[in-house]
């Protein structure tokens, strides 16, 4: 696995354990936020959904538009 | 302070809340019910003479020393084994009792080797002083049958057993029988031929079962257990009350000490941790701290082909702070880091991370709970608010219903281990408390002496969630569950969608069972038995964190207490079982990379901002990188310089090749540690550690407990760690002037508001503090939770079991998974230094029977171990420890280097990796891999230094 495989491995895995959630989306997308470094938030979404579960792919999405709307 | 035995009073203490008083040689005293007379004698001053009595264990009554008169009473009964009774009238010092003690004393000598100016406990020696104190004067009986002359067994590599100077008081036997719980001793024949005997007449003590404790050691009245070095060096002169620098039980000891030199570790009685008792490791395993391969002088290299040379503190200062601040310029500053130790105190740790922080301009900062507890961490705050453990080990005692999951507490925390062992064995008519096991293999505690758990849940590894959900589901479908704690203390809406997911069929022990292989109504049984047992407390260790759902994990063992309602009173809770000693400090001292000391997030602006205004420096609001995090930025050329204190990632992190192509891409590892460890292998600067011996600081142990380091001896290297990293602040131009750890202390307290009221004139007074020590609280908090969770409501979070990506197929058939050994610590870089390599000289794997004939492996057999990951080789044990399919090692021996072939794979919550599930095949092997015998040649080359001094 290179790093940006990991990356979405990562975030597949988060969103598999967050699916029971309330708001499965956000809270993925939060816990990117919280606990991935910017270069990590950068690469994958420099990446783009290939590979993400939707829900992961949804997160990110949602964590690239804030970013780019701030 | 000059030497001084710790107090004896006799007999232990008595717990009762009643009082009675009585008077003793015309004094009067009041002390609680039942109570002996000796003990009530001894808290008023007076010494009762005594043999078979000691503090730690039950009265005996066998060596008629301690007689007393009583009013009112015929003959002279034992002290030790009388209680005290209302309006007793006590004479300990009569003509009749001096005649008969001097009679009993005679006895004793008459059989005894008047060698006292030679023996190595003379001046420390209880028969001495009892001689003494009886005043016997001669010995009138011409003895023609003895015991003396009897052969030493010098096996155990720590202590002696003459024989012939034992008095066959018991004491060593009741200790291993009461204190440690492994009851090896007992007494061999009778009369003149008593003797006693570790494990079978025909074993010597380190043959035996014997684990080397030293409780008998501590209880032997004579030189007949003695520790080797007192024989060596003589009696210590003065002592140090200090802290335990092995696993996170954090033990009280007294360093006693001639001059700078260390004689012995005492385990120390007032310890609230240990309550006076000890482990092979912290008791004796010390002598690392002066080994021969600890590096005292800095060394640097430019390239770790080249031979190190050593050069002075200053210039290695110098050369680091430029290496890193080039880096810093050439490549940004995001591609510095440092990683914090849990082997370290808490000041130096906080110094490492804001160091990071405030120095290097960024929040790369890490520390190994990373790979061992970070998921307790994340679990534990989400559902309680607090990133850490609920109870003191005290509350033991109150427990009707112990549950272990993935932690072996014999091997990994002795010394809790003994106090749970004591808890379950019952004590003075009370029933001892309930065990459930949940761990793929038979740990000790399953079926020990005097313990056998009343369930043990063998699962297939990766499987606690499933198992932790099956268990939900029988207390919630069965209506076990306490609704009435559920609807004060948790949010009532969570609860009610929590419990409606496991009570699903799904979810239920019978559907789980082809996952889980545990059979289903021996899950029913535990669950109803933790749910109606009484207290219920729970203690978990790496084998719950270390998958890739230890996170989930934590979590479903929180949700399981609060079900049963068994949060925030004694003898419940859940216990996190930390690995190293101060894993809870290093977490509570701002870490991780995305959060600041108290557990606090980075991105908070207020908590910011509290910092910021200390330091001087404007903090990043982004968090940083993780240490698997930092590896794939250097593996991806852009995280280029890692300060790594007090930690030997190579051995210690999974799938070594991957460590290694990390540190092998990055331009300046700085190691600082006490030896050339693995990770120094790709290191550029290696700054020279000092031991817990020679610092002051704090440490603070798996109860939240803060405990005082002390500093016994001179750094041999010169500065505590505290201050070789204040030196490399101050050369990176960081206005950094610490006088002593205490000053770091206080800055943590104005900033950490869980520390708020501590600081080391508070330690000092108290002995230790557990946090949150606050105004509301400023004796600290030993239970947490107690009138309502920290967080608020208590959250339950729905835990779906999610199977991990690492799986068997026909390549890797089986599962390995990896721990640890009584003996050996961690990466064994301390404990691989002492004499304890004679209980585990090698990591062994063990298999079963079934799957080692199928392969042809046989117990001694070198086999290769193999994962996707990589290869490595080590000799088999067979048993049946483990389950068929499952093979475990541990990870203790740099020449084995089990973590070659675990994976990347790790908690998804956390990055804790997954060392507990690895899909390995075994095979037959007649030597090393490729692997290892490259690194041992890498290995070997990357730990020459230059000797030579260069022609003018």
């Amino acid at each position: 696995m290179n790093s940006v495989e990991r990356l979405v491995h990562m975030a597949n895995q988060i969103a598999t354990n967050l699916a029971t959630d309330d708001a499965p989306v956000a809270a993925v997308a939060d816990h990117i936020q919280q606990f991935w470094d910017p270069r990590m938030k950068k690469m994958i979404f420099a990446h783009g959904t290939a590979g993400l579960s939707p829900v992961a792919a949804a997160a990110i999405s949602l964590l690239a538009d804030a970013q780019n709307g701030a | 302070m000059t030497y001084q035995p710790q107090n004896d009073f006799g007999t232990p203490e008595s717990r009762s809340d009643e009082t009675v008083s009585l008077t003793i040689d015309g004094r009067n005293v009041t002390v609680p019910a039942g109570t002996s007379v000796m003990r009530a004698a001894a808290e008023q001053g007076t010494s009762i003479p005594k043999l078979c009595a000691t503090d730690s264990v039950k009265s005996f009554g066998s060596c008629r020393l301690c007689l007393v008169e009583i009013d009112g009473r015929r003959g002279t009964p034992a002290s030790c084994t009388t209680p005290v009774e209302p309006g007793m009238v006590v004479r300990t010092q009569t003509p009749h009792l001096a005649k008969l003690r001097k009679g009993v004393m005679e006895l004793y000598i008459s059989d005894h080797p008047l060698d006292c100016l030679t023996c190595a406990a003379n001046g420390d020696c209880e028969l001495q002083d009892q001689a003494g104190a009886v005043g016997l004067r001669d010995v009138r009986y011409d003895v023609q049958a003895t015991h003396l002359g009897q052969e030493k067994d010098h096996s155990n590599p720590y202590f002696d057993f003459d024989p012939s100077k034992c008095i066959a008081c018991s004491r060593c036997i009741r200790a291993c029988d009461e204190v440690q719980g492994t009851l090896a001793l007992t007494m061999e024949g009778r009369g003149w031929d008593s003797k006693i005997s570790a494990g079978l007449a025909s074993d010597n003590f380190l043959g035996s079962e014997c684990v080397s404790c030293g409780a008998c050691v501590q209880a032997c009245p004579t030189a007949t257990l003695v520790e080797k070095k007192v024989v060596e060096v003589g009696t210590p002169e003065r002592s140090v009350v200090t802290t335990c620098a092995y696993c996170g039980v954090g033990c009280t000891f007294r360093a006693e000490m001639r001059g700078e030199q260390l004689v012995r570790m005492v385990p120390y009685k007032d310890g609230k941790a240990n309550r006076g008792h000890s482990c092979v490791k912290g008791r004796f395993a010390w002598g690392y701290a002066q080994h021969q391969e600890r590096i005292l002088k800095p060394m640097i290299r430019k390239s770790i082909s080249d031979p190190w040379r050593e050069v002075e503190w200053d210039e290695a200062f110098a050369y680091t702070a430029s290496e890193l601040k080039r880096i810093s310029a050439k490549y940004g500053r995001n591609a510095l880091g440092g990683i914090t130790s849990s082997r370290c105190t808490n000041e130096e740790t906080f110094l490492v991370q804001k160091l990071v922080r405030a120095g290097f301009g960024n929040n790369n900062v890490d520390t190994c709970a990373r790979v061992c507890h970070s998921p307790t961490g994340y679990g534990l705050k989400t559902t309680f608010g607090t990133s850490a453990g609920t109870q003191d080990f005290d509350s033991v005692e109150d427990t009707d219903v112990i549950l272990i999951i993935g932690a072996n507490p014999t091997d990994g925390h002795p010394v809790f281990a003994s106090r749970m062992k004591r808890r379950l064995r019952g004590q003075d008519g009370r029933p001892g408390a309930k065990l459930i096991v949940i761990d793929p293999r038979r740990t000790d505690i399953v079926r020990s002496p005097h313990i056998e758990a009343q369930h043990h849940l063998p699962l297939r590894p990766g499987t606690n969630v499933a198992v932790l959900t099956a268990m939900a589901h029988v207390i919630v479908t069965e209506g076990l569950a306490d609704e009435a704690f559920i609807r004060e203390r948790c949010d009532w809406d969570e609860y009610s969608h929590w419990a409606e997911f496991v009570s699903q069929s799904r979810n239920s022990p019978e559907n789980l069972q082809p996952v889980t292989l545990v059979d289903a109504e021996k899950l029913r049984a535990a669950a109803r038995l933790y749910a109606t047992g009484g207290n219920g407390a729970i203690y978990y260790g790496l084998g719950v964190t270390e998958h890739s759902q230890g996170s989930s994990t934590v979590m479903a063992i929180a949700n399981l207490a609060m079900a049963t309602g068994n949060i925030g009173r004694r003898g419940v809770g859940v216990n996190p079982l930390r690995g190293q000693n101060n894993v809870q400090g290093a977490c509570d001292m701002g870490s991780f990379p995305h959060e600041l000391a108290g557990y606090r997030h980075i991105s908070d602006g207020n908590t910011r901002k509290l910092f910021e205004d200390d330091w001087g420096v404007t903090l990043d609001p982004e968090p940083g990188l993780r240490i698997p995090n930092m590896l794939d930025a250097a593996v991806d050329g852009v995280f280029k310089a890692l300060y790594c204190q007090g930690e030997d990632i190579l051995q210690s992190d999974p799938n070594t090749a991957h460590v290694s192509a990390g540190l092998a891409a990055m331009e300046c590892v700085i190691v600082h540690d006490l030896f050339l460890n693995e990770t120094a292998n790709y290191a550029h600067i290696f700054l020279p550690g000092s031991t817990f011996l020679e610092k002051n600081g704090t440490f603070t142990n798996a109860e939240r407990r803060i405990q005082p380091v002390r500093k016994v001896m001179t750094p041999m290297n010169g500065l505590e760690d505290w201050e070789v990293t204040q030196r490399l602040a101050q050369a990176m131009g960081l206005d950094w002037n610490y006088t002593h750890p205490s000053e770091i202390m206080d800055e943590i307290a104005r900033l950490t508001p869980t520390f708020a009221g501590v600081s080391f004139a508070r330690l000092d007074e108290a002995g230790s503090l557990q946090w949150p020590v606050t105004a509301d609280a400023p004796d600290g908090s030993p239970i947490m939770h107690v009138d309502g969770f920290v967080r608020g409501k208590g959250k339950f979070v729905v835990t779906d079991y999610v199977p991990t990506d690492e799986k068997t197929g026909p390549r890797f058939p089986l599962l390995l998974t990896t721990g640890r050994i009584l003996s050996q610590y961690n990466v064994g870089a301390q404990t691989r230094r002492t004499e304890n390599v004679a209980w585990h000289p090698e990591d062994l794997l063990e298999i079963h029977p079934v799957d080692a004939e199928d392969r042809g492996v046989k117990s001694g057999d070198w086999v290769k171990l193999a994962s996707r990951a990589g290869e490595t080789t080590l000799r088999a044990t067979v048993t049946d420890r483990v389950a068929p399919g499952v093979v475990y090692t541990t990870f203790h021996h740099a020449v084995t280097q089990a973590n070659v072939v675990t994976t990347d794979f790790s908690d998804w919550a956390t990055n804790c990796p997954e060392y507990k599930v690895t899909a390995v095949q075994i095979s037959a092997s007649n030597g090393p891999t490729e692997w290892q015998e490259e690194y041992e040649a890498l290995a070997a080359r990357s730990r020459r230094v230059e000797t030579g001094v260069p022609a003018e």
